[in-house]
């Protein structure tokens, strides 16, 4: 049985695919205003909680949990795996378009085998099913 | 006896690789275990989602050694570079997850997937040059 996926399980992959990076682009920006953060300064870290843009970058990586853990729980891990590659694109995108930095051709060539990863996996079934060891998880989770 | 750099630094990548991939298999083992989370959300509402995620052993595990790998990562950093620590951990552990979710979650890793998990290997690779 090929297991196609609803236009709410694209939604999760897609959060999947920015969330993490945002996440990453929120902290970084909130880190550069708290400081360095070494072992003799470890009490900066406390600090950072209070910066808002650290804040919301830690809301965002956990919806990307929240988005990565709901992903697993109706597709194959090889499945999911390649959109979660897909963040340092989303990044150097950013990085090219927003911030106007160059990209060089081997970063234009990582760019284009992700997203042929992605496009990979997306066109086959997303779970491989397995009868016999369902039953047993059903019956270990009672 | 002393490691020489090159053996510690390995070492470090491979241990952050492979708390990786030991945490996202036991995570997805969980997921698929508990089974669709909107079908769970349908009949328990959001809290007893929540609840019965966080009471999966699997998961639980799972979570464990994804927050062992982030702070094995911070020491991993300390001693290796980033651009290769970050690439040569990122290449490994989608490499270890394709191998690990064909041999313990025994999902269908077929010609597609094994070609998509290179592709990402070598995008990865080439990202952080």
């Amino acid at each position: 049985m090929k297991h196609v996926l609803k236009p709410s399980q694209y939604a999760i992959l897609v959060a999947i695919m920015l969330s993490a990076s945002i996440g990453d682009s929120f902290l970084k920006r909130g880190m550069g205003q708290v400081g360095a953060v070494n072992l003799h300064h470890l009490g900066l870290l406390w600090h950072a909680l209070f910066n808002p843009y650290v804040d919301i970058g830690i809301v965002f990586l956990i919806g990307f949990f929240a988005a990565y853990t709901t992903a697993l729980s109706w597709a194959d891990l090889t499945f999911v795996m390649p959109a979660t590659a897909f963040g340092p694109v989303v990044i150097a995108l950013i990085g090219r378009y927003w911030l106007h930095e160059q990209l060089s051709v081997s970063r234009w060539l990582g760019i284009g085998l992700i997203v042929c990863a992605v496009g990979f996996v997306a066109g086959g079934p997303s779970r491989t099913e397995h009868p016999e060891l369902d039953q047993m998880d059903a019956g270990a989770s009672r | 006896m002393t490691l020489s750099p090159f053996v510690h630094q390995w070492s470090a990548i491979a241990f952050v690789a492979a708390l990786a991939v030991v945490g996202e298999v036991m995570i997805a083992s969980g997921m698929r275990q508990l089974g669709d989370l909107d079908d769970i959300r349908a009949t328990r509402n959001l809290l007893g989602t929540i609840a019965a995620v966080l009471t999966n052993a699997r998961f639980v595990i799972g979570a464990l050694c994804m927050a062992l790998n982030f702070f094995s990562m911070l020491f991993a950093l300390s001693i290796a570079e980033l651009s290769l620590a970050a690439p040569a951990i990122g290449a490994l552990t989608y490499i270890g997850n394709a191998v690990a979710a064909k041999l313990f979650l025994r999902e269908r890793v077929d010609r597609r997937r094994w070609l998509a998990t290179m592709c990402v290997v070598v995008g990865v690779i080439l990202l952080a040059r």
